[in-house]
């Protein structure tokens, strides 16, 4: 890549940050340009950052219909999935899939909120609330 | 002990050496660094799973270049870990009090002044810690262009956050002085190494075979949803956590004209050039993916799998002359 080629596209994910990336400069030698990024990163990020968004979309309509409890919709809203809260909270992802039915959910004793909240970075009242 | 001066590089653990390693007195590049370190790389692990997309890693380990710099340079780096984030969060204003810098491996999803879509995550981000005011720790993250600050209570969930490649509040620092070493000694063997680990890795899912093993999988898709978010994974690897596949060898190019300006060892420069051809390769492949995502183009899988397994070509005979420009290296 030429220094006169590296990205300034102004990707939308980096929020106004530049990355620094090697490029070569018109001497031959290899330098650090400061890039505004490159639509294909924008690209794969957004698509990543969209899947989770559609994940906790879907969650919060199961939650509001009554099937599913609140706190699948905040664990794809804290990005994660099962596999990672389980691994966060030390709970075993079978628990943490009992958890998902609202009747067992309303009954979590505080301890466990707290567990929970901790974890996805809540307080515990909001781990019971989707807005 | 002077000011400490931040520097931006485009990969966190090679810009955290680098600047370690200035500040205690001998001056280093982010991509001498990283090429001593032998830190270029490919590898393809299924069987690491980030929301249930595979990890491909473009340079080794985490901690690999502290660890390996460490070694040949000789300054005495201690780790340390911590079961309890109390003690760690501790143990680290104790050592700023003492004037020391300070690195730290950290989640990146919990520090604040990451841009919101960039925050997943990924648990071995290395950053430095140069003090203190307060309640807020004055942050040099090398992928940031300038200093940063963040608050006790988001610093101490970032090191202590938890799962595939938890940093358990790593943290670690210099004890002694880096020594000025044999550039060309060490250069020579950085150059062996990371030709051995990407040509004769006795794994399937390493170096060239690596790239091979994932052209096969790519080719095995189908075109549907699942499809696009694993390629587009392959590509967000690459371009964009921790510089990413082309971003590395152009790193690693950098590194090359460095140590043949250095050591005046000419055979580096042709293989420099030779790597950033390699680079944009890449770089065209992630543009194809990434405008069959987008719906640009209709999605083929068998011609990426086409273009990752002309990469592998590329990468051989680019490492395989590497290696014989070492060998033949008289130093």
């Amino acid at each position: 890549m030429r220094e006169r080629d590296v990205p300034q596209e102004g990707n939308a994910t980096l929020a106004g940050n530049r990355k620094a990336v090697y490029a070569v400069a018109d001497d031959g030698k290899v330098r650090l340009v400061a890039s505004r990024g490159w639509e294909v990163e924008e690209i794969v990020t957004r698509q990543a950052v969209q899947d989770l968004e559609r994940l906790a979309q879907d969650a919060r309509a199961r939650a509001l219909a009554g099937l599913t409890s609140p706190l699948e919709v905040h664990m794809y809203r804290a990005r994660m999935d099962l596999a990672l809260l389980s691994q966060t909270t030390g709970l075993w992802r079978w628990r943490i899939r009992r958890h998902f039915r609202p009747q067992v959910f309303a009954r979590l004793s505080p301890a466990l909120r707290q567990r929970y909240a901790d974890a996805l970075g809540l307080t515990p009242e909001a781990l019971g609330r989707i807005d | 002990m002077p000011p400490f001066v931040h520097a931006h590089a485009s990969h966190c653990e090679s810009g955290v050496m680098s600047s370690l390693v200035r500040h205690h007195g001998l001056p280093m590049s982010e991509a001498m660094a990283f090429g001593l370190a032998s830190a270029i790389l490919f590898a393809y692990l299924p069987f690491m799973r980030i929301n249930g997309l595979p990890l491909v890693a473009y340079r080794i380990a985490p901690r690999g270049i502290i660890r390996r710099l460490n070694k040949d340079l000789g300054f005495g780096m201690r780790f340390e870990r911590f079961r309890d984030p109390a003690e760690g969060t501790r143990r680290l204003d104790q050592l700023l009090d003492e004037g020391k810098l300070v690195g730290l491996q950290t989640s990146v999803f919990w520090l604040p002044y990451f841009p919101p879509d960039l925050r997943f995550h990924f648990n071995a981000h290395n950053l430095l810690v140069y003090g203190r005011e307060g309640d807020e720790y004055l942050i040099s993250d090398p992928v940031a262009e300038s200093v940063v600050r963040c608050a006790r209570a988001d610093l101490e969930k970032a090191r202590f956050a938890k799962g595939m490649l938890a940093p358990k509040g790593l943290l670690y620092y210099a004890t002694g002085k880096p020594s000025s070493p044999d550039w060309a000694k060490l250069g020579k063997r950085a150059l062996g190494r990371a030709a051995d680990t990407m040509l004769r890795t006795p794994l399937p899912f390493v170096g060239v075979r690596g790239i091979r093993m994932l052209a096969w999988q790519v080719g095995r898709l189908a075109d549907d949803a699942h499809a696009r978010l694993y390629v587009g994974n392959i590509v967000r690897m690459q371009e964009e956590i921790g510089t990413g596949g082309a971003g590395f060898r152009f790193l690693y190019a950098s590194f090359l004209q460095e140590l043949a300006e250095r050591t005046g060892y000419r055979p580096l420069e042709g293989l420099a050039a030779q790597l950033v051809e390699v680079g944009d390769r890449w770089r065209e492949f992630a543009l194809a993916a990434a405008r069959m995502i987008r719906g640009r183009d209709k999605f083929d899988s068998r011609a990426l799998a086409g273009q990752l397994r002309a990469l592998a070509g590329d990468e051989k005979k680019f490492f395989g002359e590497l290696d014989a420009a070492q060998r033949a290296w008289a130093c």
